[in-house]
């Protein structure tokens, strides 16, 4: 049964044997304790803080008081800008490699851009977002429409288009693996029936493909609101009396229409933590707000994870069952 | 040809076109055969073409990125002499004795541009970090990979999506805030803020990268090559060290690579809890400031089209060249174990 011969060599084996296992389980239970050794301490200190009104008000009295309503405004509409440029450009993407080209050299080429893409560092897709959006793109265009500064300075949308192309491949590669989930006789049928290939694609393969798009969109978002490298030079703010928002007269209407201002700066979760960690005039004396902005956005993007994590285990159970 | 033959011809040759194709069992040549009947449907067409210039923007956005990094970077080359990124003189002021330092100081009468503090900074935080998440990567990947059941398997592998899926900013506050001190306890260290401090929490953030590549690396090992070791009465542990690592480790060094990459452009966390300042020095728990802290400190304060600016651009080109190239290599080390393991 085992290579020895006697009883020595024979409980070395077995030594080796519970050595491996020991080794292998303590590195996945020391994950398990470095969640919880960053989780514990957050959500103790920062439960002491968040409060509704922490939640719903804006900082006051110069950053040592009041809430974060602003920068969880911030966060929420710049992932929302983030995932409508990045998501149609990412399916889109998907849907070439996966049901046009599948391993042809040009899905090599476009898999090798993705790749690389995803492995850039995000502080590099600051100093991108700086000098091709803001100074090239956003300076050019001011110059072209007479806009004077209108585009060329950091606002939410060259934040959002930043953060869009550092989400894009994590929104192409899910598509690629919701695509590849539909069973291959599902098309096989549509094509029976006379179908195209736009027609199988967009009937039947995305159709079956939605809740894993859905779920690899929520990833990016996810992602997205934890980025802060990339939104640095790019839009973020220390701090704002108002919400990157404007109000428009509409007839008939009672109120003023309030409307997402992608132009203006915009305050940011992330960039709220590290900018009150790091440069705030008392650090310690914030320190709870810290823990709570921590706290906030820690649960946000665990909150998605979650999401994400338990409808993809519920789908792919699903795809198995309609395949028996 | 077929378009002569009119539609009888057509499907003739589409149905013996699919034959040939179902005989090779290749999906490919299926949907070749598809398309040419519908050769003429300007709207199908229209509709590739449209996602084919989707699927460019990516390649679009790196070539960008790659242009208006390097187009800054090099005028800093122009702008300022080249030793002087390297180090420059200086006049002590005490013993009036000159010497030759690495300083990495952008304001001031005199700045002083040398990359090399800045170089050391991030390899003394992103190599120890690399070497703690490679044991713990490879160690959750065997987990994962070769003892775990199936059903422990679907309850480990989330917390691994879990850690990879905590943002960077919350670990760097975590380390600034709490895990400096308990590092400060063990090792009773000077400065609270230093390059071990750093390299933990970067190494929470690559061991899944490294994780999940090695976990995959494992799972396409040919099932040959287990069942042979099994045959010969190794034990498990025995199958896994010496026939099956030993198989896959150019998967495995692919994984390491790629997530010292990961360190190397990691940013947040080292901002916060490294302590930020620019020496050449090789002592883990002194304060260093990596290239990546460099950027984001200092670029929002300094003046577009300055000497400064274009340095923190050179700056950003060296990062991404690096991190380039180590992905490139293990793009490279994965294309060509590919055919070995089954991925």
């Amino acid at each position: 049964m085992t290579f020895s011969h006697n009883s020595r060599s024979r409980r070395s084996v077995r030594l080796l044997e519970w050595a491996f296992v020991i080794a292998a389980g303590f590195s996945m239970a020391l994950v398990v304790l470095l969640i919880a050794w960053i989780f514990v301490p957050i959500l103790y200190y920062g439960a002491k803080v968040v409060t509704p009104s922490f939640l719903f008000e804006s900082p006051k009295k110069g950053m040592t008081a009041g809430g974060i309503l602003p920068a969880i405004f911030g966060t929420l509409s710049l992932v929302t800008l983030m995932i409508l440029a990045a998501l149609p450009v990412g399916i889109a993407t998907a849907v070439y490699l996966v049901e046009y080209v599948q391993d042809s050299p040009i899905a090599r080429v476009i898999r090798a851009g993705v790749n690389n893409l995803a492995g850039i560092p995000s502080i590099v897709f600051g100093l991108f977002g700086l000098g091709f959006f803001i100074l090239f793109v956003g300076r050019h265009l001011d110059q072209v429409l007479q806009t004077g500064m209108l585009f060329g300075k950091p606002a939410l949308l060259w934040a959002a288009m930043t953060l869009a192309v550092l989400v894009l491949p994590v929104v192409i590669v899910s598509t690629e693996e919701a695509l590849r989930a539909v069973p291959w006789s599902y098309r096989e049928a549509a094509y029976a029936l006379g179908a195209t290939r736009w027609q199988t694609t967009s009937r039947v393969v995305l159709l079956q493909a939605r809740p894993g798009i859905l779920t690899g969109a929520i990833l990016a978002v996810s992602r997205g609101a934890g980025e802060t490298a990339p939104i640095l030079f790019t839009g973020a703010a220390y701090f704002l009396p108002k919400l990157p928002v404007v109000y428009f007269n509409v007839p008939l209407l009672p109120f003023q229409l309030p409307i997402l201002n992608p132009f203006d700066q915009f305050m940011e979760l992330a960039y709220h933590i590290y900018i009150m960690a790091t440069q705030s005039i008392n650090v310690q004396e914030t320190r709870p707000i810290q823990y709570g902005t921590t706290f906030v956005l820690l649960v946000m993007t665990f909150l998605f994870n979650l999401t994400a994590i338990v409808m993809r285990s519920f789908y792919r159970r699903q795809l198995k069952a309609s395949l028996q | 040809m077929e378009r002569e033959g009119g539609r009888k011809g057509k499907l003739q040759a589409l149905e013996a076109h699919l034959e040939a194709s179902r005989a090779q069992g290749a999906w490919t040549k299926f949907h070749r055969a598809r398309s040419f009947v519908h050769k003429g449907r300007a709207l199908e067409r229209g509709i590739e073409l449209f996602l084919l210039l989707n699927s460019l923007v990516a390649i679009m956005a790196i070539t960008l990125i790659f242009l208006f990094l390097f187009r800054e970077g090099v005028r800093a080359l122009t702008a300022i002499p080249l030793d002087q990124f390297i180090g420059v003189r200086v006049v002590d002021y005490f013993s009036n004795e000159e010497t030759f330092r690495y300083i990495w100081q952008p304001v001031g009468s005199s700045p002083k541009f040398s990359l090399i503090p800045l170089i050391s900074g991030t390899f003394l935080v992103a190599l120890p970090a690399t070497l703690i998440a490679s044991g713990f990567g490879i160690g959750c990947g065997l987990f994962l990979s070769e003892i775990a059941q199936p059903r422990l398997r679907e309850l480990a592998k989330p917390f691994l999506e879990l850690l990879a899926g905590i943002p960077t900013v919350v670990i760097g506050f975590f380390m600034l805030a709490i895990g400096a001190d308990w590092i400060q306890r063990i090792f009773h260290t000077s400065y609270r803020l230093n390059a071990l401090v750093g390299a933990i929490g970067v190494s929470c953030v690559i061991i899944p990268v490294i994780a999940s590549l090695v976990e995959d690396v494992l799972h396409a090992v040919p099932r040959e090559i287990r069942e042979a070791s099994y045959a010969l009465g190794a034990t498990r542990s025995q199958t896994v060290l010496f026939a099956i690592l030993p198989y896959c480790s150019p998967g495995i060094a692919a994984a390491v690579i790629l997530g010292m990459g990961r360190a190397i452009g990691e940013t947040m966390i080292v901002v916060m809890a490294t302590g930020n300042a620019a020496q050449v020095t090789f002592d883990i728990f002194k304060s260093v400031r990596t290239m990546t802290a460099t950027i984001a400190g200092e670029l929002g304060a300094v003046a577009q089209g300055s000497n400064e600016y274009y340095a923190l651009f050179l700056v950003g080109s060296v990062l991404f060249t690096i991190t380039f190239f180590m992905n490139f290599v293990t793009e490279l080390i994965l294309e060509r174990v590919r055919k070995r393991l089954r991925m």
